[in-house]
């Protein structure tokens, strides 16, 4: 008797999920824009997929890629894949692409002829593996961003500085009138991030490379990587005071000129935004600190699971030509605050940061980012030992070199 | 006895048995069976997925060369002190009193117990609230009056498992004191006649004769206190996430860190098998001493 009641409900919840499927050309995708600046950019996404008919279902995640990542990953590799997802391109899908878990685009990208359209090259490049596409890259985003409140500088009575080496000088005289110089979240990608942007600024592109790319730990332990600690300790002091733990409240710290500024990517560049301040007048952005104007090529990518539903993989075709459309690159990169993948695109409205960073990209000017060089291990080891740092003053800098070079002489 | 009245032995209260088969099933894929795997794969370089490609040792040398983990284990030994001590002591204080036969006892229970009907999550954002130098505990006593009054544990690295403790005992220790109170209940009223006749003082009762016989109770109090203590994970996520740096950190966390944040599950295989053997130094020779003596009596 219980037996067959079972087998009906089992017959019924399959039933469902047929009647479920074939109606659908619902498609989930997961990201984690949560703040502001980040949501009013994802609304432009799913605006222009939802116009093409489908309809876009959003599953954003709140607290950042560390908790979102996770999900997302535990969500494929346990059978339950939603229709898109967003990582950072780069290393963090490597595993599941090679697990045969995402999908094969590169039908659809010659069909696109992504390879011309997309610039810098090195992105698409970060979404290919073994000479197949597995991304859809959507913007720019580097990380070499120093974000200065002129108010806060007003305030102190010190001219809003050019480089890294001013701003330091500048930080006595902040403190003094009761600002906090630096700003810095106390998650710990920010404080480990904030360390590679000077890595970048203050050791130069080559040292980045050397450290990231090549993994040379005696390089790492060296004199040139012990002038970018001398460094991190400025801003560690610098920072001593912040508070908070999510970015986009230290970057509230420096909107509201209580701190005076903030080294963060230029997703920072929406909450500016939102909170209607103007670049150049309300606020100053620096790239590579002022000191190495180059910027980084990391960003965001969408990635497809495998889906076994043929309507559903159509829609994910529609989605994967919707992102890299001209129109909707622009509405989206304006509202995030990113540069678009695209050199093709006009930009006329663009803010005085974006164009910077414009500039630089059509310069050529840029370098791959930690998200393309390390695997998710080697990050979180370096996250675990500057959060530390950052957070305990009485950490020495030569200690902390040298577990950085065994962190980077172990790097995968 | 002859052996034709026996053999039908396993068959005995078959219903029973054939009642508990899925439940032993489950115990041994599950509990068993998922340990087994664990600890087989924390041998490997599993990365994001699962591979059995084994390198021996290296996960735990890794393990114990990181100054996190060694960090975490530190405060999971100040943690799990503190909350035992104190949750016993004051949970048995607090029942000894409330034994008094005092009035509005029923409210008193209601009101200490009241936190353990809170999750760790909660009590995590409560209290963070509560210690925040900026709208908590040392704001308000400055606004009485004591401008230089300084109570600023969670965003300080070498006190900041102390405020976690604080929030741990706030929650648990209603339950704890609900246990003692019932085990105070059990004992027979006629012990403590007997006793005062004697002219034994009370606290003397209570050392020397209450808590004896207490000794189930004790045991019951001591597994679940211990089984948190090694747990704890949300309350130091909802508290500091860990911080301020790794200053509070626990190794529940690292394994979740490090099998999902840091896509490397043979890192946090290992470090998980290392709580699974820290648990087991404390339950073995117990257990041994509970079950196995019992036998030889």
């Amino acid at each position: 008797m219980r037996y067959k009641v079972l087998t009906a409900a089992f017959a019924a919840t399959v039933a469902l999920n047929f009647a479920g499927q074939a109606s659908a050309t619902d498609l989930e995708v997961t990201h984690w824009w949560t703040s502001g600046g980040e949501a009013a950019a994802v609304a432009e996404f799913a605006k222009a997929f939802d116009a093409t008919g489908n309809r876009w279902v959003d599953g954003a995640i709140a607290g950042s890629g560390g908790t979102a990542r996770p999900i997302m990953i535990s969500r494929i590799t346990g059978g339950d894949p939603m229709g898109a997802t967003q990582f950072n391109h780069g290393r963090q899908a490597e595993e599941l692409v090679q697990a045969g878990l995402m999908r094969d685009l590169t039908d659809i990208a010659t069909k696109g002829k992504w390879t011309e359209v997309v610039r810098p090259k090195s992105l698409l490049d970060s979404c290919t593996i073994d000479g197949k596409i597995y991304c859809v890259p959507v913007n720019i985003h580097s990380w070499q961003w120093l974000w200065l409140s002129n108010a806060a500088f007003e305030k102190a009575g010190v001219p809003v500085p050019k480089n890294w080496n001013e701003y330091v000088a500048a930080a006595p005289a902040l403190e003094k009138a009761g600002i906090i110089p630096l700003a810095v979240g106390g998650q710990p990608w920010q404080s480990s991030g904030a360390f590679d942007v000077l890595l970048a600024a203050v050791g130069g592109t080559d040292a980045f490379l050397k450290v990231y790319k090549d993994k040379d730990a005696t390089f790492a332990a060296g004199p040139e990587v012990a002038k970018v600690f001398k460094a991190a300790d400025d801003a560690r002091k610098m920072a001593k005071n912040t508070n908070v733990q999510d970015w986009n409240q230290a970057t509230n710290l420096v909107i509201t000129g209580k701190a005076g500024g903030q080294i963060m990517g230029d997703w920072a560049q929406g909450e500016f935004q939102v909170a209607g301040q103007t670049a150049g007048k309300d606020y100053t952005c620096l790239p590579g600190l002022g000191l190495n104007e180059v910027i980084a090529t990391g960003g965001d990518a969408f990635y497809f699971p495998l889906l076994k539903d043929a309507d559903k993989a159509k829609a994910q075709e529609v989605l994967a030509e919707t992102l890299l459309d001209p129109k909707t690159q622009v509405a989206f990169n304006l509202k995030k605050g990113s540069l678009p993948v695209r050199g093709d695109v006009d930009l006329q409205a663009a803010n005085d940061c974006m164009k910077k960073g414009l500039d630089i990209l059509a310069k050529g000017s840029v370098m791959p980012w930690t998200d393309q060089l390390l695997s998710q291990d080697t990050q979180k080891q370096k996250e675990d030992l500057f959060s530390e740092f950052f957070a305990k003053p009485d950490m020495t800098i030569e200690d902390a070199q040298k577990r950085f070079a065994d962190i980077v002489g172990s790097a995968d | 006895m002859s052996k034709s009245e026996r053999p039908n032995q396993l068959f005995r209260n078959l219903n029973a048995k054939v009642a508990s088969i899925p439940m032993i099933l489950t115990a041994l894929v599950v509990f068993v069976g998922g340990t087994a795997w664990t600890v087989l794969y924390s041998f490997t370089n599993s990365k994001l997925l699962p591979r059995l490609n084994f390198i021996g040792l290296d996960q735990y040398y890794r393990l114990w060369s990181t100054p996190r983990w060694l960090v975490s284990i530190e405060n999971l030994l100040i943690y799990g002190v503190l909350s035992l001590v104190f949750s016993l002591v004051i949970g048995f204080i607090l029942a000894a009193l409330l034994d008094q036969k005092i009035r509005f006892e029923d409210t008193f229970r209601t009101i200490f117990l009241y936190p353990f009907a809170l999750s760790f999550i909660v009590t995590g954002l409560v209290w963070q609230w509560l210690l925040n130098p900026d709208f908590g505990i040392q704001r308000v006593v400055r606004e009485l009056g004591w401008e230089s009054f300084s109570f600023n544990p969670l965003y300080d690295s070498s006190i900041v498992i102390y405020g976690i403790s604080i929030a741990a005992l706030w929650q648990g220790t209603g339950l704890i004191m609900c246990l003692m109170l019932a085990g105070l209940r059990g004992i027979d009223e006629d012990i403590w006649k007997a006793a005062r006749v004697d002219g034994i003082p009370m606290w003397k009762t209570y050392l020397f004769i209450i808590i004896p016989m207490m000794r189930p109770v004790f045991i019951t109090t001591l597994v679940i206190i211990a089984s948190g203590i090694v747990k704890v994970y949300d309350l130091v996520v909802a508290q500091t996430s860990g911080g301020p740096g790794i200053a509070s950190e626990v190794p529940a966390k690292y394994v979740y860190d490090y099998m999902f944040f840091a896509q490397n599950l043979g890192q946090g295989f290992a470090a998980s098998t290392m709580m699974l053997l820290s648990v087991m130094i404390v339950i073995v020779p117990w257990a041994y001493l509970e079950f196995g003596g019992r036998k030889r009596v």
